[in-house]
């Protein structure tokens, strides 16, 4: 394969009247990887694929999808990629296998052959015993799988998944994973979106970060986590008079600022590796200071946003934007 | 699209998916073919609908039955004297303005439609932007046939007895589907337009009310004021009308059908295409 990027796209605008959903998004999405798109909701994620997915009309900029220009040519670009949306895009009036069906012969498929296939994929997708039932008796889980097996109908070589596991329960987003990690070895490149740090760190190789709908970061999960460290220990001193000797402590040890919270005597330090938590415990002990109760907590969306935006003072125009 | 072999398998462990090729494989658009297929499977999609809805033919059961006996005893004595006199003038306007109703659901359930998820899907597909639209209509000319048979059967059990026999029958049934087929799209671009179904149903009534009464559907139009006749005259489903009444009365395959034809390739020609284009748009 050449050195061809699944998408390229540069200085994507939406404006949807006067708000500006997506502002100047650049994306570089290599072939053959998990490329993550992260951000909180209304950040313009779900906007930038849908333009890419020919879904919205682009208002600015220029977007390649291999090779292919996604305004000129959107017919090409809807047999290059395959969409999997927020709400599972079925038809609930007709049964899982009949939804698969209808989606193959609509790509041209012979009415044999897209029986074959529906059938391969609700087997695949594990499907089978609710293939001829109402989609209305399918779980929330259920109905993703079903989407994304409709998307796999042709094997495209890009797929799109628009936050592929927002409100599945923790067991059937783990499934939901496995399923993902599959169509990339099977040489398909993945675009997703997500609200979770642990997803996009799960499955991504690189991340780009959208704030209002600005690009904010970009950079593999691993590196955007040491930017706010990779967990943190969260600590409540027994004596809130101690707060001052102990960010001493932490500071000497570690060589990072302990973030202090309002409540008396609890801190927040960063922690670059887990394994630092029990040093600096025993720092603490050996200082005679006392703890009253300790955890470590893994840095959440929040944190990795306040730490991307929070020098957000050279970028006055967000207050702007609404 | 062709199917090769590299874009099928979809077993655990198919071949690997190489980009270029299918890159090589896209098509810059949908042919003739493909879209007729698209169209059909589509056309399969709105009949199982039905299948499984069947309350979506309530209007097209109810309104023959009533309308036909309704209008008839109410106005048979006074528009023509008898109802058996009126029965000629009345079924084929009972057929136009049944055609109609089942075109205005048509407008309403596309937009019901295009709200739902699985439209998304649709547009996200490499298809003829018309499949979406034109299946269901294809679909519906089951409910076009119904209506129009069910007319014309409650006619035949309260008196009427056509001049024009069977095929006169026949081919006045079929102009009434292939006119309500036509019309439609005027309904299918305003669901494609509308922001609801509910706006959809309202701006329908608006149009399909002037167009069935102020036509010659179910008084002479000789009888109406200069102003209204002239209107009454130049609107289409007058002519429609009135070739269904040459069809079934006479058997004769006059000058009306050739306008009620004509009339409906317009309505075609102009609307079909606003229709696409206004879905296309709506992306």
């Amino acid at each position: 394969m050449a050195d061809l990027s699944a998408v390229r796209a540069e200085s994507l605008v939406k404006n949807f009247g006067d708000f500006r959903a997506v502002d100047e998004i650049d994306l570089h999405v290599r072939q053959g990887e998990i490329f993550g798109v992260l951000g909180p909701n209304g950040a313009g994620k779900t906007t930038t694929l849908r333009m890419l997915a020919t879904l919205l009309p682009i208002d600015g900029g220029h977007a390649e999808i291999f090779g292919v220009d996604v305004r000129r040519e959107p017919h090409r670009i809807r047999q290059l990629v395959g969409v999997t949306g927020q709400y599972a895009s079925v038809d609930d009036d007709l049964t899982a296998r009949e939804n698969l069906w209808l989606f193959a012969r609509l790509q041209g498929l012979t009415s044999a052959r897209a029986k074959t296939i529906a059938g391969d994929l609700l087997e695949r997708f594990g499907l089978q015993e609710a293939a001829d039932r109402p989609l209305s008796q399918f779980s929330g889980g259920m109905r993703r799988r079903l989407d994304l097996a409709s998307s796999l109908i042709t094997r495209p070589p890009l797929i799109f998944l628009d936050e592929p596991t927002t409100g599945l329960d923790p067991r059937t987003r783990g499934q939901m994973w496995d399923t993902i990690r599959e169509l990339v070895t099977d040489g398909s490149t993945i675009l997703l979106t997500t609200q979770y740090l642990d997803e996009a760190d799960q499955l991504a190789d690189r991340v780009a970060v959208i704030d209002r709908g600005r690009k904010v970061a970009e950079d593999t999960p691993d590196a955007l986590k040491t930017q706010v460290g990779d967990s943190s220990l969260q600590l409540s001193l027994a004596d809130g008079s101690d707060t001052a000797l102990a960010a001493d402590v932490v500071r000497r040890l570690l060589g990072e600022e302990p973030v202090l919270t309002p409540e008396s005597g609890r801190m927040n330090i960063p922690l670059p590796d887990p394994n630092r938590a029990a040093d600096v415990l025993i720092s603490l002990r050996e200082a005679g200071l006392g703890i009253s109760s300790v955890s470590v907590a893994k840095p959440t969306l929040d944190e990795v946003f306040l730490a991307l935006t929070g020098h957000g003072a050279d970028e006055p125009q967000i207050e702007a934007v609404r | 699209m062709t199917t090769t072999s590299t874009m099928s398998p979809t077993t655990l462990n198919p071949q690997r998916v190489d980009p270029s090729a299918v890159v090589a494989r896209t098509t810059s658009h949908s042919s003739v073919q493909e879209s007729w297929v698209q169209i059909l499977a589509m056309a399969w999609r709105a009949v199982k609908k039905m299948r499984r809805k069947p309350e979506q033919f309530f209007d097209v059961l109810i309104q023959p039955l009533l309308f036909t006996a309704m209008f008839a005893f109410i106005f048979g004595g006074a528009i023509s004297g008898s109802v058996s006199d009126y029965l000629p003038v009345l079924i084929p306007g009972i057929l136009a303005q049944t055609a109609l109703t089942v075109c205005m659901a048509t407008g309403v359930q596309l937009r019901e439609d295009m709200d739902k998820g699985v439209f998304d899907r649709f547009k996200s597909l490499p298809i003829a932007r018309i499949a979406p639209l034109a299946g269901p209509m294809i679909a519906d000319l089951i409910r076009y046939g119904i209506a129009s048979v069910l007319t014309l059967v409650t006619g035949l059990v309260i008196g009427y007895r056509p001049g024009g026999g069977v095929l006169g029958c026949v081919g006045g049934v079929a102009l009434t589907v292939i006119a309500g087929w036509s019309l439609a799209w005027i309904f299918t671009w305003l669901g494609t337009m509308a922001r609801s179904a509910q706006s959809v149903q309202g701006i329908s009534m608006m149009i399909m009310f002037p167009l069935t009464f102020l036509s010659n559907a179910f008084v002479p139009a000789e009888t109406l004021p200069g102003w209204l006749e002239a209107f009454v005259k130049v609107n289409p489903v007058s002519h429609v009308v009135s070739a269904v009444r040459d069809l079934f009365n006479d058997g004769a395959v006059t000058a009306e059908v050739g306008w009620a034809l004509i009339g409906c390739m317009v309505v075609v020609a102009v609307f079909a295409p606003l229709a696409v284009r206004s879905y296309s748009r709506k992306m």
